[in-house]
């Protein structure tokens, strides 16, 4: 009886030495999974694009925003996590030859407006303040849902802004300026507050660098259309509709963009490659100095996209009905009111009460020595 | 065994009531409709409704299962205490005088009024923060409703619902004529839907389309309505209506036939599976004096003759539920076509219509002038005027004046009366009090506006002229709006008046009439109750040159810089003299080598 005990102990032993290196391989295979699963350290993504200019001829820098905005929302970042803001309407301008579109290619090949589009600030709510104050979070208590960035520490942001700038500021709707180093502040605040992960800032204005210039914060990677002392120029115009359709730089953007798919691998490398000086006339610019990872690791799904790292089971679960309490509050229901009297619509301009109202309200300061209803309750 | 058995029976009793609860009918129910309405002028309009009935009382808290009625407004009802809430956004004007009198007006821009029940506190928080959150819901500046553009009527606007009281300070109402309309209100609007945008009558509502028109309105309206006919329990009543005016020339080229197809670039093919009802009606009611001038095809199965807005008038009814009207070709394209080119007679105007202007000149002061129209040959009927003035044109009371003058006659062969004797000309300045109703709510600065409200009785066939001079305000360089050379915006008159009908309309049940029908209570079969709105008014303000500040610190930063700072420098710097640097490559070699070491150079 003790041999056999023995015996098998010993053979389970020994079965337990040969697997062992297959165990290891298993667990270093599972830990591979695991770290290709958690290889960029974010959960969720948001996007706040902004469009800073007013009236029609800047039709293109709507156009811009609208371009990303459709590529961000194409790639899987769902309404409630973009802030759009938009300074002024063209979709629904009266010089607009085709209203309710906003096209970016010339003979309306594409309509980046589309039919699906959710614009959080618009026209006169787009001041530096609000984008301030959507960007570090400290907002009234009333304001709704949609125009907060509700963003945590493992939230991936891209802040992507278009409009007029000059060395060391953007121009707001023509009233208001935001320097290089009021954005840089904000995003300290952000930092500070742990209200990102990582932060991809894209800016298309003229000299367009000198915005990035100021940032010191970890964990930014910033791109702009051209250097400091360039001016970043349009695209083409469309003889229908009369205005520039879009500026150079996002229009190459979006050409990239549009190749890509959730389950592409393209890394940010190629987009830094965008948009060379033969194409854009300004020569692009980008920083990565305050960013930890290597950029060539970090995939444009990242920002662009929401790729949820989610794992497919199939398991079936079955959800029992809570019948406690759809019955009761059926019976809660039913258990209201009939009323005693009946009930009866308001009369929409009853005249007799309304003259009667306003003899009441006429008198003097002394109305009840004459009016006799002044004795009802 | 038996102690199993035992066991199960008792399970089966405790589940069984539970279990099977779902044999309850649905409390809520939808209604879809759409109607056609060729207009005088050769365009034609359509309206959708959408109305979600919900047999429910959403004020207490827990109400947690939605089915049709949208949560998001459901939530809203329930936490903000609300009676009603009409909420508007409109591109465009509605043209009485030309398209006839509208089954529902909105004004250009947003409106929202709301009455509170009576058990709210503060009315102007709850108002604020309703306005914030609904701002977030339709993607629109609502946000800009405050203080400054709210007003509360004191006769206007009683509720369209169910109500047991009307005392007006539980009223707001607010009107943002700047606001624009366009595809991001839609979006939010038609995702409310319970069919979305997938299925019914919704299918039709898309942007390019409906944004290239002369006129678009999107509302919603929420109200208690009775549950049954003896009216002795309350339900919950949502309405999203969209109005849209095709013009003849920009959509239609210049051919009066109209289709479905070319008004929406879409057909129908099935109705919502979650409606009740959904319907499709087409005015085929003829103005002239032979029938048949308009010809609608596919031939209707049913239609439907009541007394709307005062005249009779003849529907053309296509039920989608019913399987014979989309049958053979699987979708339905409803066409209009004239018979014969109808002739170039007058159109019918409606009996009244307004409109609204500014006069005077110069960036100093002007006048606001409001006519009133009533086109009725022999009756007189009262009208209630609101007009809400904002802070910034200070309005003088003691100018505010009304007048009625008589119309010419002009006899016309289309008249069905006889010919009316010659009206006096009437010039008389009404005296105010004699109206029988005035209220004036002077403004004060920054907070709140001018409101007016007034009862007119307007002559019969007269021209009412309501003029108040006032005078512009100089704003604070702040508050000016980023572009100020567009203009301010004054919002939109109210008129609401109980017209007399030609033919007298019989009180029916709401549930059994289409929802066209029943948009405001009938209290008086005699004459009907409108509300139209005038135009939006545009006033230049003084505008100040907002270079000038950068100007004048350029300017004076130059002149200090030179004249002062060059005495400055001149007076406080000392010279000296300073040898010229000479040296030879090998002094440069060996400057560059010390450098390296680190040594101060030769």
């Amino acid at each position: 009886m003790v041999d056999t005990c023995f015996l098998s102990q010993g053979l389970t032993t020994l079965a337990g030495l040969l697997l062992l290196p297959f165990g290891s391989l298993a667990a270093s295979q599972i830990e591979d999974q695991a770290e290709q699963f958690f290889r960029s350290g974010h959960t969720n993504n948001w996007a706040v694009l902004v469009c800073t200019s007013r009236f029609w001829f800047n039709y293109r820098h709507v156009a811009n925003t609208l371009s990303v905005y459709r590529s961000v929302k194409r790639l899987g970042i769902p309404d409630s996590h973009i802030v759009l803001m938009l300074a002024d309407d063209m979709a629904c301008n009266p010089r607009n030859p085709k209203p309710a579109t906003v096209y970016s290619h010339k003979n309306m090949e594409l309509n980046v407006y589309g039919d699906d589009v959710e614009v959080d600030y618009r026209s006169y709510e787009v001041t530096v303040e609000n984008f301030l104050r959507v960007l570090t979070g400290r907002i009234p208590s009333s304001t709704p849902r949609s125009k907060r960035l509700l963003s945590d520490d493992r939230s991936n942001i891209l802040i992507y802004m278009t409009g007029h700038g000059g060395n060391g500021f953007l121009k707001f709707q023509d009233s208001e300026e935001i320097t290089n180093i009021e954005l840089a502040d904000a995003f300290e605040q952000m930092w500070q507050k742990r209200r990102y992960n990582e932060l991809l800032f894209i800016i298309d204005t003229c000299q367009g660098a000198s915005m990035y210039e100021r940032f010191y914060s970890p964990n930014i990677m910033a791109l702009a259309s051209s250097q400091v002392g360039e001016d970043s120029l349009s695209h083409q115009p469309d003889p229908a509709v009369g205005v520039h359709l879009m500026d150079r730089y996002t229009f190459y953007v979006l050409e990239f963009l549009e190749e890509i798919n959730p389950a592409s691998q393209t890394n940010m490398n190629d987009l830094f490659q965008v948009c060379p000086k033969s194409l854009c006339v300004s020569t692009p610019g980008h920083r990565t100095d305050l960013f930890q990872r290597d950029p060539k690791n970090v995939l444009i799904t990242d920002f662009f996209g929401s790729v949820r790292k989610v794992e497919i089971t199939t398991e079936t679960l079955s959800l029992q009905p809570d019948s406690g309490v759809i019955e009761s509050s059926y019976k809660k229901d039913q258990m209201v009111e009939e009323l005693m009297e009946p009930l009866k619509y308001a009369e929409q301009l009853p005249v007799a009460q309304i003259i009667h109202q306003g003899i009441f309200l006429n008198q003097g300061p002394n109305p009840c020595l004459s009016n006799l209803l002044c004795l009802l309750p | 065994m038996a102690a199993a058995v035992r066991i199960f029976l008792l399970v089966l009793l405790l589940l069984g009531p539970g279990g099977w609860g779902q044999a309850e009918p649905p409390r809520d129910s939808l209604r879809e409709e759409l109607v056609i309405t060729p207009l005088p002028s050769g365009d034609v309009a359509a309206t959708f409704q959408f109305r979600t009935r919900w047999d429910s009382e959403l004020q207490r808290e827990w109400v947690s299962h939605y089915r049709l009625f949208p949560k998001a407004l459901g939530q809203l009802i329930s936490k903000y205490s609300l009676r009603e809430l009409h909420l508007s956004l409109t591109q465009g004007f509605w043209r009485t005088r030309y398209w006839g009198t509208p089954f529902l007006q909105a004004p250009s821009g947003a409106e929202l009024w709301a009455w509170f029940q009576e058990t709210v506190t503060d009315v102007d928080e709850s108002w604020k923060e309703l306005s914030n959150v609904l701002s977030g819901i339709f993607c629109a500046s609502l946000n800009f409703i405050d203080s400054t553009n709210t007003v509360t009527p004191t006769a206007s606007f009683k509720p369209l619902g169910l109500a047991n009281g009307t005392d007006h300070s539980f009223l707001r109402y607010a009107v943002l004529p700047r606001e624009v309309v366009c595809t991001e209100n839609l979006t939010p609007w038609k995702k409310l839907l319970p069919c979305s945008s997938k299925a019914g009558l919704s299918v039709l509502l898309k942007a390019d389309r409906l944004f290239h028109t002369s006129y678009h309105s999107q509302a919603v309206h929420i109200r208690p309505v009775c549950r049954n006919a003896r009216c002795t329990s309350v339900s919950w009543e949502l309405r999203q209506t969209l109005s849209v005016v095709f013009d003849a020339f920009v959509t239609g080229q210049g051919k009066k036939d109209w289709s479905l197809f070319r008004m929406f670039s879409r057909t129908l093919t099935e109705p919502c599976p979650l409606a009740l009802e959904s319907r499709v009606y087409v005015d085929i009611t003829s103005y002239g004096q032979d029938n048949e001038t308009l010809e609608v095809y596919p031939p209707p199965l049913t239609t439907y003759q009541d007394v709307i807005l005062g005249t009779r008038k003849t529907y053309a009814v296509y039920d989608l539920l019913d399987a014979a009207v989309v049958s053979n070709s699987r979708s339905l394209n409803i066409q209009l076509k004239w018979k014969r080119p109808p002739e170039n007679e007058a159109p019918p105007v409606p009996f009244l219509y307004a409109q609204r202007y500014v006069s005077g000149y110069g960036l100093q002061s002007g006048e606001l002038s409001t006519l009133l129209y009533n086109t009725h040959p022999y009756r007189a009927f009262p009208v209630l005027l609101l007009d809400s003035v904002p802070w910034y044109l200070r309005l003088y009371v003691h100018t505010l004046t009304i007048t009625s003058k008589g119309k010419e006659n002009k006899p016309s062969e289309r008249s069905p009366q006889p010919a009316p004797p010659p009206p006096l000309p009437l010039h008389v300045p009404q005296h105010l009090s004699s109206q029988g109703y005035i209220h004036y709510q002077p403004a004060q600065d920054r907070m709140q506006p001018h409101l007016l409200e007034m009862l007119i009785q307007l002559p019969a066939n007269s021209i009412t002229k309501v003029s108040i001079q006032f005078e512009r305000a100089l704003l604070k360089w702040t508050e000016y709006t980023p572009d100020p050379n567009h203009g301010f915006y004054v919002s939109p008159s109210v008129l609401s008046a109980l017209v007399p009908s030609v033919v007298a309309a019989k009180p029916g049940d709401w549930e059994e009439s289409p929802l066209f029908n029943s948009l405001f209570p009938v209290s008086d079969s005699s004459s009907y109750f409108v509300r139209l709105y005038t135009e939006p008014l545009l006033v230049s303000l003084p505008t100040p040159d907002f270079s000038m500040p950068y100007n004048v610190v350029c300017l004076t930063c130059t002149v200090v810089a030179v004249c002062y700072g060059s005495f400055y420098n001149l007076l406080t710097r000392t010279f000296q003299i300073e040898e010229p640097r000479k040296g030879g490559l090998a002094k440069r070699l060996a400057n560059l080598v010390r450098r390296a070491r680190g040594v101060p150079p030769l």
